[in-house]
């Protein structure tokens, strides 16, 4: 299977139900110890790599990706904003595609990799091309939305790596930003995608 | 004066870099030690009689701490007139009642054990628009008032009214006048991150609420009385403001929910967190206040204005909010949005079985604007006169003292609408016709634009307008500001960092901004009225200002020492260097010797030499490790010069400073779909200087959209006082896609005394105009005028269908 971004507004379908799914599962996972993999009842050891790094969390059959992401794995860039597959907040890269981190399965992580927002700077904590776009082109107003649009962008850019104004919109659709209006996003994009190309390639 | 250095450029954000990073800190990624997670179990009518509450199934559930009800906990009362609470007892009013709160170790136990809560209800008749609710014999909604005194009826107890003028005579003397009826939806403030908050008691009985708020002191003002309430009137209340994802107004009121948190971790002496799913926000959390507008308005054949008279119903819900004061706003555009000599404005509240509503963006100013300035479009019409001119015709003036007593600074509204029209191609295209053919024969064209005035130098609506700044020079030059308003997104850290950085001439690196802490800042009404960057600005500035005297002072003494040691320095580095003969101690001496630019210390007159400029750092650390040694800070605390107005009366210069702009839009708008389309959009305001360019554009660029949905597509939809649309599948935002136009956007910059560094607020502004603009580019396009957003599809084929039979 492809996993594949679900619950995109681009496409209106059958909507996985995350409906009135708590959206602090994870934090109640982190404030009770983190969940030692196999050994709690009911939960199946998930092993992927997250950001470049093996990890391996014992989930329940309930839990979103998200929930562990931001839960046992402290990655709390990840956001929850609507839990439905809606506001594209918690978007996050399976291999590299953007998938809705709040409908996707915890389970279906297993033997993935998975990129968030804590993944893409350097070693040293420095912010990728895209994340400094975003900061340079005045893209992040209260950023709740940030982390999930530039992941987005992310994805755009690395298969456009020159995207008309009209694909930067088509990826960001999902995505909503209720701050910016999207035209310094848009922005943000179209500058990262220009720097690549004089730089000759990514970072 | 120097120029400015930082002030009106285009720069980044402070807080971006560590947003892009995912590393800023909302309240959905606070913990807190042996943290539990409230729920709330909301009501299941929208108006009954609450028989009995079981709740002892929830109590059985594994994991829950604490089941409240209205039974065993004190009464907390709250709201803008106290006609809240927590917990209800005897009946419910709306859907989104609170009837009891669980906390529980996990967020699975707590909502399972809400789902356990069992509650009988006597259903009543409920009453579900204003004029329903102010019908002769409507079932009441609330039977007595706070104090326990029986209502007669469902009208809200405020009064807001406006009469200026000779109104009879002027309507008389009006050769054109032209009524209509328009109304404004309730809609989300949709902040990307929900609502929520942690209630944490230490073991001395002090409470520290992590709190999503805009309001920090006066919603410690009333945790401090919920507190009292439940017999801790004694104990400290500590607000901390987490980052913040949204505002928009939204957080000007204190909530349920931050009562039940405080009501949950006091019975259970453990640190208990409420935060909304996006679903209970939809449901649960107050929207945008609707209003129903008549308006009339009249000119002489001249197209003067003579009249405008403005009668507003708004729908209230079941309780009172700040956002009830929407009025007191409403009366800045309709007595002072062009000249109008005789004014009546009067405003009714009424409780209805809906969900109350609160404050958002604006403020009751798009409300009424969105009435005045498509009636003014038609008055245009009826009178023969073009719509830009008519408004030209009437334009305020710099200086001017409106019908409410507004006086008015500094006004770039003529230079706006000039811009605007000129941008919009206005006189070539209107001298053309109204309505040019669209791309497709069934589609038309048209232009069309409105303004607005807005408070722009703060705007008291309570006791107090004041806001108040610390800044803390550290041994390392750097500046700490402790600020009391509240960075929503909107950008205050940044223009707080730049306003720093230039009045006290620091690099911007080296301002820190601390955390808004009740326990920390200096007390702040809040982050409202397009305040933040105004008052940010001018608090920075006094402060600024006393702490450059401070060091310039310590300087004539600390300095010369400083240099003669740098010079020693220099000579030993330097050899062959012949430094210039220059008397230090007698250029130190005199007035108005030294100057501070980007962390430099220097005698304004000296030669420039390395060792006769002076680091901070090192000056700092100079005058603090020595005998008597002293850290510098300085804080100022501004109220500014604005009246609290007389609301009942209309009259009193509510800011000290007016805003003004003018939006413009193309349209295009399917004849047989009612579909419109915005095909551009133009946005002119008057700011009165630019602070931070790229920040600026930012608040336009997001109103706009905000303008765009209010316009277009938004509306919490409710049937019976059941939310209908509670999830942005239904509940449509604009997306990248929507928002695909080009827009243009412009600055006039008169330079307002009134104002830090001549600057006005702006936050509010961006959105007023641009339904109004989009719907007389609508008329304009197709010849119909519409009266109630937002405009949807069906809306604009009814308009045309009435119009064609
Ligand atoms: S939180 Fe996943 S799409 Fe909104
Ligand atoms: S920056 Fe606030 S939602 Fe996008």
């Amino acid at each position: 299977m492809t996993p594949r971004k679900t619950g995109r507004r681009s496409a209106p379908g059958p909507r996985v139900s995350a409906r009135g799914r708590r959206p602090e599962s994870g934090a109640a996972a982190r404030a009770s110890g983190s969940r030692p993999a196999a050994s709690a009842p009911g939960t199946t050891p998930v092993r992927f790599v997250v950001n470049g790094a093996e990890a391996e969390v014992a989930a329940r059959p309930s839990d979103r990706l998200l929930d562990i992401l931001r839960g046992p794995l402290g990655l709390t860039g990840t956001k929850e904003g609507c839990g439905a597959g809606e506001c594209g907040a918690c978007t996050v890269l399976v291999d590299g595609r953007p998938v809705n981190a709040c409908l996707f399965p915890a389970l279906e992580a297993d033997g993935r990799a998975v990129t968030t927002i804590e993944g893409l700077g350097g070693p040293a904590g420095e912010l990728s091309d895209v994340q400094r776009a975003f900061v340079e082109c005045g893209a992040i107003q209260c950023g709740f939305c940030s982390p999930g649009m530039i992941l987005a962008a992310t994805a755009l850019l690395a298969e456009h790596p020159d995207p008309t104004d009209g694909q930067i919109r088509d990826a960001l659709v999902g995505n909503l930003c209720r701050c910016t209006g999207y035209v310094q996003i848009v922005e943000a994009v179209r500058a990262a995608a220009a720097r690549r190309r004089t730089a000759g390639g990514a970072r | 004066m120097t120029a400015r250095r930082y002030i009106g450029r285009a720069v980044p954000r402070p807080d971006a870099p560590d947003k892009a990073a995912g590393r800023a800190l909302y309240i959905h990624d606070l913990a807190r030690p042996g943290m539990l997670y409230g729920k709330v179990k909301f009501s299941e009518h929208a108006h009954a009689r609450i028989l009995r509450i079981d709740t002892s199934a929830a109590e059985r559930v594994r994991g829950v701490r604490a089941v409240l009800t209205a039974w065993n906990t004190p009464e907390l009362r709250f709201g803008f007139l106290r006609d809240n609470l927590a917990l209800k007892r005897d009946k419910v009013r709306q859907f989104r009642d609170e009837v009891a709160a669980v906390a529980a170790v996990d967020p699975d136990a707590a909502a399972e054990a809400v789902e356990r809560i069992r509650v009988e209800y006597e259903p009543l008749p409920g009453v579900f628009s204003p004029e329903e609710a102010l019908r002769e014999g409507a079932p009441l909604v609330h039977e007595t008032d706070p104090q326990g005194r029986p209502r007669r009826d469902n009208r809200v107890p405020l009064r807001f009214h406006h009469e200026s003028g000779d109104l009879a005579a002027a309507e008389r003397a009006s050769r054109y006048v032209v009524a209509g009826t328009f109304s404004t939806p309730r809609i989300q403030q949709s902040c990307m991150g929900t609502a929520g908050c942690i209630a944490e008691f230490d073991r001395r009985g002090h409470l520290t609420m992590w709190a999503k708020t805009q309001i920090p002191f006066l919603a410690q003002r009333d945790f401090a009385r919920a507190l009292a309430d439940i017999g801790l009137g004694d104990r400290d209340v500590r607000v901390v403001v987490p980052t913040l994802g949204g505002g928009f107004g939204s957080g000007l009121d204190t909530h349920a929910y931050e009562y039940l948190a405080i009501l949950l971790a006091w019975k259970t002496g453990r640190p208990v967190k409420i935060v909304y799913t996006r679903e209970e926000e939809f449901a649960c959390l107050s929207p945008r206040q609707c209003a129903v507008t008549r308006i009339a308005q009249g000119c002489d054949a001249e197209g003067r204005l003579t009249f405008r008279r403005v009668e507003v119903l708004q729908d209230n819900g079941a309780y009172t909010s700040w956002g009830a004061t929407y009025p007191s706003v409403m009366m800045v555009p309709v007595t002072s949005l062009y000249k109008v000599p005789a004014v009546y404005f009067d405003a009714q509240l009424a409780y209805t079985n809906n969900t109350y509503c609160q404050a958002m963006r604006g403020y009751g100013n798009p409300e009424v604007n969105w009435a005045i300035e498509s009636n003014l479009d038609d008055l245009a019409r009826a009178a023969g006169i073009d719509p830009l001119e008519l408004r030209l015709r009437n334009c305020n003036e710099p200086g001017e003292v409106t019908p409410m007593g507004l006086k008015v600074g500094t006004c770039g509204l003529r230079e706006c609408l000039e811009r605007t029209a000129a941008r919009l191609g206005w006189r070539e295209r209107r001298a053309a016709r109204d309505g040019t053919a669209g791309a497709e024969p069934a589609k038309r064209r048209g232009i069309g634009l409105a303004s607005l005035c807005h408070v722009g130098g703060s705007g008291r609506i309570y006791r107090s307008d004041a806001s108040g700044v610390v800044l803390r020079l550290d041994d390392f030059g750097f500046v700490h500001v402790l600020y009391g308003g509240v960075e929503m997104g909107q950008g205050l850290h940044s223009v707080l960092t730049l306003a720093v950085a230039e009045a006290l001439g620091v690099r911007p690196e080296k301002v820190v901004i601390g955390p808004t802490d009740t326990a920390n800042c200096p007390w702040d009404v809040g982050t409202h009225a397009s305040r933040g960057a105004f008052m940010a600005c001018t608090t920075v500035l006094r402060a600024a200002d006393a702490l450059r005297r401070r060091i310039f002072d310590l300087a004539r003494t600390v300095f010369p020492a400083e240099a003669e040691e740098a010079l020693r320095r220099h000579r030993k580095r330097n050899p062959d260097d012949r430094p210039p003969e220059f008397d230090v101690a007698a250029a130190a001496a005199r007035t108005g010797a030294f100057d501070l630019r980007d962390g430099v210390l220097f005698l304004r007159d000296a030669p420039p030499e390395p060792w006769l400029r002076l680091d901070l750092a090192r000056f700092l650390r100079a005058v603090h490790f020595r005998e008597g040694g002293e850290m510098l800070s300085a804080e100022a605390f501004v109220d500014p010069p604005t009246q609290l107005p007389d609301f009942e009366r209309g009259f009193g210069n509510l800011s000290a400073a007016y805003a003004y702009g003018t939006q413009g839009a193309e349209v295009e708008v399917d004849l047989e779909t009612g579909e419109v389309r915005v095909l551009r959009l133009v946005a002119v305001h008057d700011v009165g200087a630019v602070l931070n360019a790229q920040t600026l554009a930012g608040q336009m660029y997001g109103a706009l959209a905000q303008g765009l949905g209010y316009a277009l597509y938004e509306e919490v939809l409710s049937e019976g006082g059941r939310i209908l649309n509670p999830d942005f599948r239904d509940y449509k935002l604009p997306t990248a896609h929507e928002m695909g136009m080009p827009i243009e956007l412009e600055f006039v910059e008169p330079n307002e005394p009134a104002g830090p560094f001549g600057a006005k607020g702006v936050g509010e502004p961006g959105l007023v105009p641009t339904a109004p603009a989009i719907a007389n580019a609508i008329c304009d396009a197709v010849g119909v005028r519409l009266h109630d957003l937002p405009l949807r599809p069906e809306r604009v084929l009814e308009a045309l269908r009435k119009r064609g039979g």
